[in-house]
């Protein structure tokens, strides 16, 4: 019994000690979209080795997630992949903003599948529901299945701004993640989804639309559509570690290694830029 | 020979082969995992660091945590299960009371992870302030668990004969006394299986911990000993990503590019894990039911 | 005179102890109750608010098969109907439970009746290694063996409530058995001794006498079986394809709660209406476990009479 309450004792004070933590390390969270989860990783562990008893505490949980935590001021970094006006619930005159860089979106087909290209028109129609076989766009005599986002997040929200013009996609079927699709695609003959650029793999075929293809050149010079920001959002009076970590996210020591490697597109390299309706306009320099 | 005894034969022999097609599917699926990941899984990847977008990433702090957490979720939740499931079984007199106890523990049992994970998030992390932590998710996982172990510690008591309370109660002791030195000691293999049942889920648990221990394994100094540095093993405070919240994360929305290597070797790797774990617990539990129970 | 009267009055050491223990596990139970109540109220406040701020009609959303937060209707509010995902849920929760527990049941009365031994050695082990496996495993199995498997032999797309129910077969298994092994392990010896004695033979035994005397454990082992079932979200979501559309046959793409709570959780807002709509989904989970609850505690008492 004695042994017990020894145990319960020196428990109960390791979590006292531990609560009161070193006052000289100093830690910020970043929660959010899963998609700039490792992005904000890496350039967290470049930074604290750089800075030293510096922590940068990477969190995903959804867009959604982030933007009601840092509007909360439960954390100190909101990751998200929309302009937090775009989101309902949010007021974003309390946040501020970065642009921390650009992600294409492209459409994804299964490997056996002998389309390679599709016009934007065709592209809409499939995901509306419209053109249901693959034959109707030249392809064989083999049912589209058609593989969504969750609704509401983020990389769907850029597609449908992008892709269908007010146009309502048709129910099917959904995942909430970039690699459960591309699984799905992999193993699914005739089905069509899409996926961020940084989760393309060999498991899935990358279609082109009008014969252009996802890549960064044609997406700096606004030939590829289909692209948008990821965002960070802090509140107005962050603190000096959150501030300092968003600028070394957008030096260039981050966006031409860590932001490139990952198949993002650094901020600088952008020779067009889209506001929030989706307007996209070349920047002068 | 005899009706009965026909219609016995061909009952053994169904339940021969239900029986064995349920060894056949789950002997199957082991292989199946252990098949497709073992061939990943060598020294650099059981101690290396996860990377984030590059090849070549181990799973050594995922596997530390995952330990970490087992123990300190077990550590809270079997006193309280003992305690409740001895009242449960020994003191409530009054079945409506107990029904009551009952009827909440099945309900506890069956929400979805999901839901207890945002419970947590909103109470434990954000609520009490004690941020994305292994502590939090120890917490959660204590909601997990104690159905469970409730269940099965008190199946366990129940099923000790009344003879052995009664005769624990002729010798003079107390009632509390007959169970925590006569009851308990005998249920011991019992309440251990239900231990072990309860592992397994911790370890295999994905969806409550994202919100609540968190997604990001941040590097740890196993030198540092010290459980107030955040970069100390021991810190309850610092978040910590489990081997199953990782297999979760490179599959969903992992950037690396052997996320396949990656998440089969780390499923095998839980795999071995829980076998061991199991393998241990049995060995311990038997040890001390031997030492409590006084026979050699 | 004095002595025995003073040691007769004065609470022995041992009936001290009787206190404190019967306290702390009294305190340990009201821990669990706080527990409970809490969770209970917790997601009851944030499930209501989509009838009371919202004013969505609880029959409407029984019934009806629309699930779009950010639509309204004629009288402005938003289109809720949770109608697919309850179908789909009970769906896969039960054929699941009716495939698992027969063969559950068999491998306990193996377990408890027949061989023991063998029992002991290799089923037992194997169940509990089948716990530890996470459901993201399952998943991913179910995503490259179950589908393909059920595409090619019933065609459609794989994805469905049949893909979703094996998976679910394989998950609960474990459950449902070792908590059946439980059951009948509690059967008093002197029950099958006794029956054997009157001239049954083994079967007998099992089915008249052990199955009957164990009904109220196998009937919890199947609730909590059906619990997990209906609870468990990231496997199902893999493989039942998430469109939020009444199931037309058992593998056409459906829904079920979890799946949707799950993949929609992060993407929302906090306290705007599609959030709330998500809470009052698993405000649904609740009470749908509730129900399940006191049926089986229903018919379990019936069968024991």
């Amino acid at each position: 019994m004695k042994k017990t309450w020894l145990l319960v004792i020196s428990f109960v004070s390791l979590i006292i000690l531990t609560g009161c933590g070193n006052s000289k390390e100093e830690t910020i969270t970043a929660v959010g979209s899963s998609a700039v989860q490792p992005l904000t990783e890496a350039a967290g562990e470049k930074y604290s080795e750089l800075n030293k008893d510096s922590y940068i505490n990477v969190q995903g949980g959804g867009t959604g997630t982030g933007l009601s935590q840092i509007q909360s001021g439960a954390v100190d970094i909101g990751n998200s992949d929309l302009f937090a006006e775009q989101k309902k619930g949010i007021d974003a005159d309390k946040l501020v903003g970065y642009q921390i860089c650009v992600v294409g979106i492209v459409p994804i087909v299964n490997k056996e599948l002998n389309v390679d290209n599709l016009s934007l028109s065709q592209l809409r129609k499939i995901f509306s529901g419209e053109i249901t076989n693959w034959k109707e766009v030249g392809g064989p005599d083999l049912a589209i299945t058609v593989v969504n986002r969750a609704n509401g997040s983020g990389t769907r929200s850029v597609f449908e701004n992008s892709v269908m013009n007010n146009i309502e996609t048709k129910s099917s079927q959904e995942q909430d993640s970039s690699g459960m699709v591309r699984q799905i695609i992999s193993n699914t003959p005739g089905s069509i989804s899409y996926v961020a650029l940084p989760y393309l793999n060999s498991d899935a075929k990358a279609l082109t639309i009008d014969h252009k293809a996802a890549t960064p050149k044609n997406i700096i010079n606004n030939d590829w559509k289909i692209w948008a920001y990821e965002h960070m959002y802090t509140q107005k009076n962050a603190n000096k570690l959150t501030k300092d970590f968003v600028k070394y996210i957008l030096s260039d020591e981050v966006q031409n290694d860590i932001v490139k490697k990952m198949k993002y597109i650094p901020m600088k390299d952008m020779k067009y830029q889209k506001d929030i309706n989706g307007h996209v306009t070349p920047i002068k320099r | 020979m005899s009706k009965p005894k026909i219609i016995d034969k061909i009952a053994t022999v169904i339940i021969y082969a239900m029986a064995g097609f349920i060894v056949l599917i789950l002997a199957g699926l082991l292989f199946y995992i252990l098949g497709q990941g073992l061939q990943y899984v060598n020294w650099h990847f059981l101690t290396s660091r996860a990377e984030s977008f590059s090849a070549g990433g181990g799973i050594g702090i995922q596997l530390f945590n995952s330990i970490f957490l087992l123990v300190l979720s077990m550590i809270i939740s079997i006193p309280i299960a003992t305690g409740t499931a001895i009242y449960l079984s020994e003191y409530s007199s009054n079945g409506r009371v107990a029904n009551f106890i009952r009827t909440a523990i099945e309900i506890l049992s069956s929400l979805p992870s999901i839901v207890v994970g945002l419970f947590g998030f909103l109470i434990f992390v954000i609520n009490f302030d004690i941020g994305f932590s292994i502590l939090s998710g120890a917490l959660t996982l204590t909601v997990f668990n104690l159905p469970l172990l409730i269940r099965s510690i008190e199946d366990s008591l129940n099923s000790i004969s009344s003879s052995q309370r009664e005769a624990g109660l002729a010798l003079g002791l107390s009632k509390f006394e007959t169970v925590t030195h006569v009851i308990i000691p005998e249920a011991l293999p019992a309440i251990i299986t239900g231990l072990i049942l309860s592992a397994g889920r911790v370890f295999g648990e994905a969806a409550a911990l994202i919100y609540t221990a968190g997604q990001s394994a941040p590097p740890v100094d196993f030198t540092n000993f010290n459980p107030m540095s955040i970069t100390s093993p021991l810190n309850l405070m610092r978040p910590a990503e489990t081997l199953a919240v990782h297999i979760w994360k490179v599959n969903s929305e992992g950037l690396i590019p052997d996320v396949v290597a990656v998440s089969a070797g780390a499923s095998a790797v839980l795999i071995l894990a829980v076998l061991i774990f199991n393998l241990l617990a049995r060995f311990i539990g038997n040890r001390i039911y031997s030492k409590m129970t006084g026979d050699k | 005179m004095d002595n025995i009267k003073a040691k007769l009055t004065v609470k022995s050491k041992s009936s001290k102890r009787e206190m404190n223990g019967k306290i702390i596990s009294m305190f340990c139970t009201t821990i669990i109750v706080v527990l409970v109540i809490s969770l209970i109220g917790f997601i009851a406040s944030k499930g209501i608010a989509i009838f009371v701020v919202d004013k969505v009609n609880i029959f409407d959303f029984l019934t009806h098969s629309v699930w779009s937060a950010d639509k309204t209707d004629s009288q402005g509010r938003p289109l809720l109907g949770a109608l697919p995902m309850i179908v789909g849920s009970f769906g896969v929760t039960f054929l699941a439970t009716i495939i698992a527990t027969p063969f559950a049941v068999a491998a306990a009365i193996f377990m408890t009746e027949i061989s023991p031994k063998l029992g002991n050695k290799v089923l037992q082990p194997v169940i509990e290694l089948l716990v530890g496996i996470p459901s993201v495993v399952y998943g991913f199995i179910g995503v490259s063996v179950v589908v393909p498997l059920v595409r090619k032999m019933f065609g459609g797309s794989g994805f469905g409530i049949l893909a979703g129910t094996f998976v679910l077969f394989v998950m609960i298994l474990p459950t449902i058995t070792s908590m059946s092994i439980d059951a009948l392990k509690a059967v008093p010896r002197h029950y099958r001794e006794a029956a054997l004695a009157v001239g049954a033979t083994r079967w007998q035994t099992i089915s008249r006498v052990v199955l009957k005397a164990g009904a109220p454990g196998l009937f919890t082992a199947v609730v909590f079986g059906m619990a997990r079932a209906f609870g468990e979200a990231l496997a199902v979501q893999m493989v039942i394809g998430n469109a939020m559309l009444l199931p037309q046959n058992l593998i056409s793409p459906a829904s079920t709660l979890t799946s949707v709570l799950t993949m929609n959780m992060g993407n929302t807002v906090m306290g705007t209406t599609s959030n709330n709509a998500l809470w009052s989904l698993a405000l649904l989970l609740l009470l749908m476990s509730l129900l399940f609850n006191s049926l089986v505690k229903f018919i379990a008492k019936k069968g024991t009479l």
